[in-house]
């Protein structure tokens, strides 16, 4: 062979290479967006089809939209919606912000503790939170009447816009703190030391800074709470009084009245701030750049007495606020009859006498939330990553990104009736034209795969955009470098960006965990028979007026699901260790 | 001769570009793909003959002896056990699969899964919400063994009965004692009392919008005044006392024992196990008499109706189940010899209002449209 010829087969390989990369990159591309319009859009045209219906199916246009504005509550639902949004994303994000950034950028002690109480209320199940409140602050609760009187009392008026505040905040704190960990944990330290060296102040630094570099997760964390706390009906249900709202409005019609086109109806009206709040965020994300360039400094805090101490303070006081809670809660599980006979007994973990599946119900929900959590984390993770990282097909990556932030929009109730609509549908029509198909589908419904599934598509949101901060984080430099170097792109994935990603992926996976172990109201339609789930079983016990029973099911639930985590902390410490070591170098 | 050589060349040339490497793999892929569409939606194609038949597949009922039912139910959770015993015991290799909700949602759930129902029979679930699902076409009408042992009153007058009843739950006062004595107000009798100044802010009943018992309560009272515009006029005055409109049927009673608010306006069933629970709660059935609801069964229209569940229906009504509801409900669609649970007025039958489930029914929409301008509209601005 002389030398001259022994290049060319060399380049030809590495075209070929490239080309195989650009096909499996574009097949994994293809495959999520199927995903997405399989879990999201499909189910979506049912459930919209009928607002153009009225109850018997006829075709009556825009009739329902009408009736719905001209209804005289609606205003007053809209602005009550927006009030309790606007409130409580303040309130979430933030107190969140300090929460987090004191997690992240102080040497505040007990970080670790506070970590895991932080995300506390995220693993109450919504209805054990509101008769958490109820005990607490309700007519006859312990703030209420003071310990019974054996105090002042303090009256706050629970039933009504400060109930649901209140129960909005506990829902939505954790899911803020939780993408702005992620966005205040990856940083660069030269930033600082030059903000050192030019002699800015402290709050110069923040503002020019810290803030800018988070303005993106921040960003993210506004748009979740007030979409959540929109949409949410869990709460303002139980609390809310005669305070109506948008979802309670959703829920009157459905369940009360069985009327699902103008369920359906308000369900598109609850769609319109969500798309408007994801326009604002997409416009502010066009500007993000990478924060950890290959040539970063992690940042390691330094130890501030002043303002250590501070933070300390502040966390305790939130995440007291999250424990006064749940002690309630374990309270409430305990007591014969609240609040007249308060002799303990621990009777109530029996579940015999009750129903709702008892302890069968207990597995099942940790089976169907440990499904969850890993398929979700792979699924989102890798969705996110093609996303955020992938080359070509633009067009399907941004596609891709809008039907990822969908979900959020989605009360429960909205989506657990349009999967039953179209995964239980034998036959498909394909609208506006004559022709059908039978549902492939359709061996789904009533099915574990299913309810994971739903529940994967629930949470996938606030999953997408932890995974897609912690991407955007990093240096597109990396995959410029491995590309150059001839390495496939799937080995700087598993090399590179997992390992960088893994404490936001590891928070994915805890996510999807304790959120598939709570959940209510997109399953409660789609559980089938043989599979009681726990959550269910709380609203059924609540149901039948076994309080105690719901609650001490609830507790359970939360120990689980704290078990859980401290446990996964535990098993990943190594691997967390080994690839957090580059932070402190 | 050589103009056609060139021509014939630039042709090659052009084609040759066309499909050159890049493009000849975009085309194919695209190709690919399209095809793949095109036969898996041709694999899954309705053709134009059998659609009419897929539409109608409940209309060809046939008869099946798979001896696993799905059974919807909306009894409370703590009963069905007790009751399922003997069935189990008279049908050992018929496995019930229950899913037990409240009535809105087994109700929101047999309309959703209309195209393809998944329950065979529904137990125990309100006939005014059955009335709904048979207005939708999703009930077969069926005559159970022993269906002369219902009173009429408690069945659907059709033959054979779209629905027939097991129990009768009525609504009721849940009355807290020591919240009452604190406050010093005095026990109401019935409906006329509640509107009485004292018990401002102190009551709390299920908001008929969204509770089957909250429009029970409602249409109860409409139809037993003297005229309608006088049922209006009544809950005008009542709509001065009420603290809130909960979003169930139980809510009221709890808030009741625990002493969140002193009256509840609830359901029979209800007050009395609570008070047997140890709540200090007072089961009041006002003088002029209880709403009441039938508890009833049917079985669903389906491609295949099971035998089983037609056994299931027998069993439903026999007397020895109808025995086990007794002691729950005071109001047996099966006359039994067990008295009314304590707690329950003596003469049961006696303490029910008129009350027309068809008329009910039929004027739904309309009484909550206008109960819903009334007061719902009026939603509590920010405090």
């Amino acid at each position: 062979m002389t030398p001259t010829s022994s290049p060319r087969p060399l380049r030809i390989d590495r075209t070929r290479a490239i080309d195989a990369e650009a096909w499996i990159m574009r097949f994994f591309l293809t495959l999520g967006a199927l995903w997405l319009l399989v879990g999201v859009v499909l189910p979506l045209i049912p459930m919209v089809g009928r607002s153009f219906r009225d109850n018997s199916g006829a075709w009556v246009g825009l009739a329902n939209y009408w009736q719905y504005l001209t209804t005289p509550s609606l205003v007053q639902s809209f602005i009550n919606s927006l009030t309790v949004a606007l409130t409580t994303t303040l309130l979430a994000c933030g107190l969140g912000f300090i929460y987090a950034y004191a997690l992240t950028r102080t040497a505040m002690p007990g970080k670790q503790v506070f970590r895991t109480l932080g995300l506390l209320s995220l693993y109450i199940p919504p209805l054990a939170v509101a008769i958490g409140l109820i005990f607490l602050f309700g007519n006859q609760g312990l703030m209420t009447t003071g310990l019974f009187g054996s105090l002042p009392g303090w009256n706050i008026n629970l039933y009504g816009f400060n109930g649901i505040v209140i129960g909005e905040f506990l829902y939505c704190f954790p899911q803020a703190v939780i993408i702005l960990m992620t966005a205040l944990n990856l940083t660069d330290a030269r930033l600082y030391e030059a903000a050192e060296v030019l002699g800015a102040s402290t709050v110069k630094t923040f503002f020019t800074v810290t803030l800018p570099s988070v303005k993106y997760g921040l960003v993210s964390a506004i748009f979740v709470c007030f979409i959540l706390a929109f949409t949410d009906f869990g709460v303002p249900k139980v609390v809310g009084g005669n305070f109506n709202v948008l979802a309670t409005d959703i829920y009157k019609q459905v369940i009360g009245q069985q009327n699902f086109a103008m369920g359906a109806t308000i369900s598109v009206f609850l769609l319109l701030p969500s798309v408007l709040a994801f326009g604002i965020d997409r416009i502010v994300q066009r500007r993000q750049t990478a924060l950890v360039s290959a040539k970063s400094v992690p940042l390691q805090p330094k130890p501030n007495p002043a303002l250590d101490r501070a933070m300390f303070a502040f966390c305790a006081l939130v995440a007291g606020f999250a424990i006064a809670v749940f002690a309630t809660i374990i309270l409430a599980s305990l007591v014969r009859v609240w609040p007249y006979d308060l002799s303990l007994s621990l009777k109530n973990y029996d579940f015999g006498g009750v129903g709702g599946g008892g302890y069968r119900a207990y597995w099942n929900s940790i089976r169907m939330s440990l499904y969850t959590a890993i398929f979700g984390t792979v699924i989102v993770f890798i969705g996110a990553y093609l996303v955020e990282k992938g080359r070509g097909l633009a067009w399907l990556r941004s596609a891709k990104y809008v039907l990822s932030t969908i979900p959020l929009a989605l009360p429960g109730l909205v989506l657990g009736l349009s999967y039953v609509f179209f995964f239980n549908n034998p036959i498909w029509r394909i609208p506006f034209t004559g022709m059908a198909i039978y549902n492939p589908f359709k061996g789904l419904y009533g099915t574990m795969a299913l309810l994971v599934i739903v529940n994967i598509i629930h949470f996938y949101t606030v999953c997408f955009l932890t995974a897609t901060t912690a991407l955007k984080q990093i240096d597109p430099e990396f995959e410029a470098v491995s590309a150059s170097m001839a390495v496939p792109f799937y080995k700087t994935f598993w090399r590179v960006t997992v390992p960088l990603s893994l404490p936001a992926i590891l928070e994915i996976g805890i996510y999807f965990f304790v959120n598939a172990m709570v959940t209510i109201s997109a399953i409660i339609f789609l559980y089938p028979a043989n599979l009681p789930l726990a959550a269910v079983a709380i609203v059924n016990m609540d149901d039948a007026g076994d309080i105690s029973a719901a609650a001490a099911m609830s507790t359970l639930i939360v120990a689980t699901s704290l078990g859980v985590r401290l446990l996964y902390s535990w098993l990943t410490r190594g691997m967390r260790a080994r690839s957090e070591a580059w932070l402190s170098r | 001769m050589a103009k056609v050589k060139a021509m014939v060349s630039d042709l090659v040339r052009i084609v040759a570009q066309a499909f050159s490497a890049r493009r000849r793999q975009r085309f194919f892929s695209m190709a690919a793909a399209s095809f793949a569409v095109v036969l898996l939606v041709a694999a899954c194609a309705v053709s134009q003959e059998d659609l009419p038949q897929a539409d109608s597949g409940a209309a060809s009922s046939t008869s099946s002896s798979d001896s696993s039912i799905t059974v919807y139910t909306a009894l409370e959770d703590d009963q069905i056990g007790g009751y399922l015993e003997s069935f189990k015991a008279q049908n050992p290799d018929i496995n019930v699969n229950i899913v037990r909700d409240s009535t809105g949602i087994i109700t929101a759930k047999l309309l959703a899964e209309a195209d393809n129902p998944q329950a065979d029979v529904v137990w125990g679930t309100a006939a005014s919400s059955l009335l709904v699902a048979e207005e939708k076409g999703l009930l077969e009408p069926y005559a159970p063994a022993g269906l002369d042992a219902v009173n009429p009153k408690f069945r659907d007058d059709a033959n054979p009965p779209q629905w027939v009843g097991i129990d009768v739950w009525m609504s009721a006062f849940c009355v807290n004692t020591v919240e009452s004595e604190k406050l010093g107000l005095p026990i109401p009798k019935g409906w006329a009392d509640l509107t009485n100044p004292v018990y401002k802010g102190h009551i709390v009943m299920s908001n008929p919008a969204s509770s089957g018992t909250g429009f029970l309560s409602v249409s109860t009272i409409l139809q037993n005044s003297a005229s309608e515009e006088a049922g209006w006029a009544y809950l005008d005055k009542l709509h001065e006392n009420i603290a809130q409109y909960m979003h169930s049927g139980s809510r009221p009673c709890k808030a009741a024992g625990a002493g969140e608010f002193p009256i509840g306006i609830s359901f029979g069933y209800r007050a009395v196990s609570q008070k047997n629970d140890g709540e200090p709660i007072e089961p009041v059935f006002p003088i002029e008499g209880s709403g009441w609801d039938v508890e009833a069964n049917a079985l669903i229209k389906k491609a295949e109706i099971k035998d089983a569940a037609k056994t299931f229906l027998d069993w439903a009504i026999s007397p020895v189940v109808s025995k086990k509801y007794a002691e729950n409900f005071a109001i047996t669609a099966v006359k039994t010899d067990v008295p009314a649970p304590a707690g329950f007025p003596t003469d049961p039958v006696a303490q029910l209002a008129d009350n027309d489930l068809r008329w009910a029914a039929a004027n739904r929409e309309r009484i909550l449209a206008e109960w819903t301008k009334r007061y719902d509209a009026k939603s509590e601005p920010k405090s």
